[in-house]
C-alpha cells in the first residue's frame, strides 16, 4: 500500500485551482453535469467551469438558500448539478433546502463546499467551517466526503456525479501537498488503509491525512508502528474497517480539521460504541471557535499539527495499556 | 368516500372555455372541497382553509391547462405544477387522484400510518407530485432550476408554481424571483393564491407585503390577476400568462381562506384545524350547497 503514497509528499498544490481543473474535466466528459455559483465563483475557482462551458453556468447572486433550490430544480430535470459556495454556508444559512430537498426529497444534488476547516483562516471563524462534517453526516441519505489531496479529488469527484444522490463534499481553500500517487484508486464508503501497523490506528480525512502520515513516521522513530487510515467517505462509513483497526490495533485516533464533535471523531465513535468499543482519541477543534490568522499557525494553535497527533496517538497508547492491567 | 364525485372529465387544452365546462369545474371544486373536508375530519389534522383557497386554481390547472400524464408521471415533457403552499396538500392530493394519478380510495389514507400520502408533499411517495413542499418558500427557485433546465434542453414545458400569499414573507421566494427575471425564464408561471390570511392573522397584519401587483413588476415579472373562484377567470389568465414572452409572469388570483364554509372564511384558526362533529355537519351542507349551486346551471 505504501506505493499509493508520495514519498516525499509532493510539491503542494492549490486545492482551488486542482478542483476548477477537474470540475472542468467532468464537465468535458460529462454533458449533463451543471454547475451553480453564488457569486463566489472566483473563491472556489469554479470560474475555471465557467470559462469553459459558459452555457452550463449559472450564477444565482448572493442567495444561498436559492443557490441550492435551483440546483433541485436541475436535477429533477435530469441534469447533474454540481452548487458551490463556502461549506459554512451550506451547513448553515442553506441547511432547510439541503434537509428538505437533497436529504428528504433526495434531490440528485452535489453541494461543494469551499473553505473548509480553517482554511479561509484570514477572514476568521465567520468564514471557516468547523461543524459541516456533522450537521451534513447527521442527515438521512447524504452522502459526506472530504478528499485528501488534489489526486484524491480527482478520482473521487467523478464517483460523486455519476452515483445518484445527494452527495457533500469540502474542499480546502490552501496549498495541501500531495500525498498520492497516481495508483491510489480510492471507492466511495471505503476506507483507505494507507500504512500498516499494530500499535494503533489512525484514522484521518481531509487535508489532515498528511499530518496523520508525517505523525506516523514520528512515532515509527519512537518505536510505535501507528496504521494509517484515510476515511475520505464519512458517510456510508466504512465501519468495518473501523472495527477492523479496533480490533488489530486496540487504540485509535482521529485526525480532521472540524470540531471533534459530531465529524470524524464522532462517527468513529459511534462506530466503536456499536461494534468494538476501544480508547479513542480525537484530535480537532475542541468545540469553540477560533480565530484570524496564518493558517499553518491556526492549525498548531488549534491543536492540529503533527505533533498533536503524536500526543493524542501516545495518550491513546496509555489508555490501551492501562486497559490491560 | 361518502361523496358521489362525478367521474372526471379532462377539457383538452386551448382557449375555448364553453359554459359547461366552467360550471362542471366550478362544480368539481366544491366536490373536492367536500372530499378534503372528510379527510381532514376522519384524520382530525389537516390544513383545510388554504385547500378550500385553492380549489378552483388547481382544478382548472389539472382539468384544462396542464399537460400532465397520469400513466406517465415522470414524463420528461410534462408541465410541472411546483405546489409550493404544501400544508394545502389534501386539495392537491384530491385533484391528483381525481387525475387519475393513484385510486380516490386512498385519499382516506391521508396523515395515517403507512399512507403514500404524507402530512406534506414527498414526490417519491405520491404519484404526481412534484417537490417535497411545506418548509414555505422553496417553490419559486426550484422552477428557476426547472425553467433553466428546459432552456439548456431545448424542451417545451412549462414551469408553474402554486405559492400561498403567506408564503411570500420568505425571502428566499424574492431570491428566485430576482433570478427568475435575470434568466427571463418564461415558461414560469406563478399563480399566487391570494387569500390574506396566514396561520396567525391577515397577512396584512402579520407581515404587510402589498402592493403586492407593483412588488412583482418591480422584480421584473409580467402581472396578471384574477379572481380565484372565478373559474373562467383562472383559466384566462392561465391562457393569458401563456401569451407573455421574456419574461415569467405571476398571476395574483384573488381568493377566500375558508372558501365554501361561512364560518371557516378569513378567519385564521381555520388554516390547520380540523372540524369537529357539529362543525363538520356545518360545512358539510354548505359545501353541499355549493355543489349544487353549480350543477343547477
Amino acid at each position: 500500500m505504501e506505493r499509493l503514497l508520495k514519498k516525499p509528499f509532493g510539491v503542494p498544490v492549490n486545492m482551488r485551482r486542482a478542483y476548477g481543473e477537474a470540475l472542468t474535466a467532468l464537465g468535458q466528459s460529462r454533458p449533463n453535469v451543471v454547475v451553480l455559483s453564488a457569486d463566489v465563483s472566483n473563491s472556489d475557482h469554479s470560474f475555471m467551469f465557467e470559462a469553459r462551458f459558459p452555457e452550463r453556468f449559472v450564477n444565482v447572486g448572493i442567495a444561498e438558500q436559492a443557490l441550492v433550490d435551483v440546483a433541485v430544480g436541475f436535477a429533477r430535470c435530469g441534469f447533474v448539478p454540481i452548487a458551490n459556495t463556502f461549506a459554512f454556508l451550506f451547513a448553515t444559512r442553506a441547511l432547510e433546502q439541503v434537509r428538505t430537498h437533497l436529504a428528504y426529497g433526495r434531490a440528485n444534488v452535489k453541494l461543494a463546499g469551499a473553505y473548509a476547516g480553517l482554511s479561509d483562516s484570514f477572514d476568521g471563524p465567520t468564514h471557516q467551517s468547523i461543524n459541516d462534517l456533522a450537521v451534513m453526516r447527521s442527515l438521512p441519505n447524504m452522502t459526506v466526503v472530504a478528499p485528501a489531496d488534489p489526486v484524491a479529488l480527482d478520482a473521487l469527484l467523478p464517483q460523486m456525479c455519476d452515483m445518484d444522490g445527494p452527495v457533500f463534499f469540502r474542499l480546502c481553500r490552501n496549498e495541501v501537498p500531495v500525498v498520492f500517487d497516481q495508483s491510489y484508486r480510492p471507492m466511495l464508503g471505503r476506507a483507505m488503509l494507507l500504512r500498516e501497523g499494530g500499535d494503533l490506528t489512525l484514522i484521518a480525512c481531509g487535508v489532515m491525512v498528511a499530518p496523520a502520515l508525517e505523525a506516523a513516521e514520528s512515532l515509527a522513530a519512537q518505536g510505535i508502528q501507528a496504521r494509517v487510515v484515510e476515511m475520505h467517505t464519512l458517510k456510508p462509513l466504512d465501519t468495518e474497517m473501523i472495527a477492523r483497526c479496533a480490533e488489530e490495533t486496540g487504540a485509535l485516533v482521529t485526525v480532521e480539521e472540524h470540531s471533534i464533535i459530531g465529524g470524524l471523531g464522532g462517527a468513529v465513535a459511534e462506530a466503536l460504541a456499536a461494534a468494538r468499543p476501544a480508547p479513542l482519541e480525537r484530535v480537532g477543534i475542541r468545540d469553540q471557535f477560533t480565530e484570524s490568522g496564518p493558517y499553518p499557525d491556526l492549525l498548531r494553535k488549534y491543536g492540529l499539527a503533527a505533533p498533536d497527533i503524536v500526543q493524542a496517538a501516545q495518550t491513546a497508547l496509555r489508555r490501551k495499556e492501562d486497559g490491560r492491567r | 368516500m361518502s361523496n358521489n364525485i362525478t367521474p372526471a372529465t379532462v377539457y383538452p387544452y386551448g382557449p375555448r372555455h364553453t359554459p359547461e365546462m366552467i360550471a362542471d369545474l366550478s362544480r368539481r371544486a366544491f366536490e373536492y372541497r367536500l372530499q378534503v373536508l372528510d379527510m381532514v375530519y376522519e384524520r382530525q389534522s389537516g390544513h383545510l382553509g388554504g385547500s378550500f383557497s385553492v380549489a378552483e386554481i388547481l382544478t382548472a390547472l389539472y382539468f384544462h391547462h396542464l399537460r400532465v400524464n397520469p400513466q406517465d408521471p415522470a414524463w420528461p415533457e410534462r408541465d410541472r405544477l411546483l405546489f409550493s403552499k404544501g400544508h394545502a396538500c389534501p386539495m392537491l392530493y384530491t385533484v391528483l387522484a381525481h387525475r387519475g394519478f393513484f385510486p380516490v380510495e386512498e385519499l382516506k389514507t391521508f396523515r395515517a400510518l403507512d399512507s403514500r400520502l404524507q402530512g406534506h408533499p414527498e414526490p417519491q411517495k405520491t404519484p404526481g407530485v412534484e417537490i417535497p413542499a411545506g418548509p414555505l418558500g422553496h417553490g419559486v427557485a426550484i422552477a428557476c432550476g426547472m425553467a433553466l433546465a428546459a432552456v439548456m434542453k431545448k424542451a417545451a414545458y412549462r414551469v408553474f408554481v402554486v405559492l400561498g400569499d403567506g408564503e411570500l414573507n420568505a425571502g428566499v421566494i424574492w431570491e428566485g424571483a430576482l433570478i427568475a427575471a435575470k434568466y427571463r425564464l418564461d415558461a414560469i408561471k406563478v399563480i399566487l393564491d391570494c387569500n390574506g390570511v396566514q396561520q396567525t392573522g391577515s397577512t396584512a397584519a402579520v407581515m404587510p407585503t402589498e402592493p403586492l401587483a407593483d412588488k412583482w413588476k418591480a422584480f421584473g415579472w409580467h402581472v396578471l390577476e384574477c379572481h380565484g373562484h372565478n373559474v373562467a377567470q383562472v383559466l384566462d389568465a392561465l391562457d393569458a400568462a401563456d401569451e407573455l414572452h421574456g419574461r415569467p409572469a405571476v398571476i395574483i388570483a384573488h381568493t377566500t381562506k375558508g372558501k365554501g364554509v361561512s364560518f371557516m372564511e378569513n378567519d385564521p384558526v381555520w388554516h390547520g384545524t380540523p372540524p369537529n362533529a357539529e362543525q363538520y355537519r356545518a360545512a358539510r351542507a354548505e359545501l353541499l350547497e355549493g355543489a349544487n349551486r353549480w350543477s343547477v346551471c
